[in-house]
């Protein structure tokens, strides 16, 4: 439980860094980022819409985070009446364009490593192709969103 | 002769809007499937580990979703549609159960479902069973599930029917709802189920 508050105060200060630096001009940045907590230690999804202010498309390759043990990349879909879910390498935002992960279609699939909370802000990284990593706050809100 | 034209189809298509609107005949905004598919029977095992049939939950509405909890979008997306749904009921919420149905036995034992299920509402009920039971279920419904290939993690992923079966308080097959029909339009048609004699 200490453990868990020191690390949440850990993720504060980081996020407050992240925050500071992500004032400049990115050529990638995030908005509406948020996390649906599900009980227990089920796989979590991660939503975000991502902004390329670029005239080259930017090619989502990674995504981390210290809450993490791991973070993939996965696609539902509807077929024929069936759901299904698929793993991706990656995603690619347009140029000038954006692209959303959001509920029923892209999301981030993510394993906890840490206990989360409601309305914590969780800082996750983003990995592009060309190297480009940015950082932003994911909010974790309830599972009926 | 064209003014009489004109007024004979002005007169059908109120009589029809007429038809369509009123009459007290019940009008549904998901799918009815009345008569089409069999009423619900199963034997499985509920959130708390017992042995459980269909008619436990005789005097409800009921819905049927099959998926599966480590699930953490379609399932959910679903799920709180339907939460949202069910909450525009008002005091009549209680009359209607969610009954989730995971097709994921091995990693869905009881006390998972109990604790996923409980997080979208008090209506909400986790029920699993073994691989006989799932699939004569989901052969009733003539819907299927499969198992993706485990990545090297061990993890896989669990393919699903995305249909919401809804069951009158006989447990007689009414309708057949999707995450795409909306809040709203399952909010009206449950109510008029639950207003039914």
């Amino acid at each position: 439980m200490r453990n868990h508050r020191a690390l949440s105060r850990l993720f504060i200060v980081l996020g407050l860094l992240l925050a500071g630096s992500a004032m400049a001009a990115e050529p990638v940045t995030a908005s509406g980022a948020w996390i649906r907590l599900l009980p227990g230690d089920l796989p979590l999804a991660g939503y975000v819409t991502l902004h390329n202010h670029t005239d080259k498309p930017a090619k989502l390759i990674g995504v981390k985070s210290a809450a993490f043990k791991r973070i993939e990349m996965h696609h539902s879909m509807t077929m024929s009446g069936m759901d299904k879910m698929m793993p991706v390498n990656s995603v690619t935002v347009p140029p000038n364009g954006e692209f959303s992960f959001s509920p029923g279609g892209y999301h981030l699939m993510m394993w906890r490593r840490v206990e989360l909370h409601f309305a914590q802000q969780v800082p996750v990284t983003l990995e592009f192709a060309d190297g480009t990593q940015i950082n932003t706050q994911f909010t974790v809100k309830g599972p009926a969103q | 002769m064209k003014r009489t034209l004109l007024l004979t189809s002005l007169l059908g298509l109120v009589t029809l809007l007429l038809a369509a609107c009123g009459g007290g005949t019940q009008q549904w905004k998901t799918t009815n499937i009345t008569g089409v598919m069999p009423d619900l029977k199963f034997t499985l095992t509920d959130e708390n580990g017992k042995t459980v049939h269909a008619d436990a939950w005789r005097g409800k509405v009921k819905l049927m979703y099959f998926g599966y909890a480590h699930c953490p979008d379609i399932c959910p997306l679903t799920l709180a549609t339907v939460g949202r749904a069910i909450s525009q009921l008002g005091d009549q919420s209680d009359a209607v159960r969610v009954l989730f149905v995971s097709v994921d036995p091995k990693r869905d034992p009881p006390p998972v479902l109990k604790e996923y299920t409980q997080a979208f509402g008090p209506e909400f009920v986790g029920l699993t069973g073994t691989q006989d039971q799932l699939k004569a279920l989901s052969k009733r419904y003539r819907v299927s599930y499969s198992y993706g290939e485990p990545d090297a993690n061990g993890e896989y992923a669990v393919n699903h029917s995305s249909a919401v079966f809804v069951f009158d308080k006989n447990g007689d097959v009414r309708l057949l709802m999707n995450r795409e029909d909306g809040a709203d339009a399952m909010a009206h048609d449950l109510r008029q189920l639950v207003n039914a004699s």
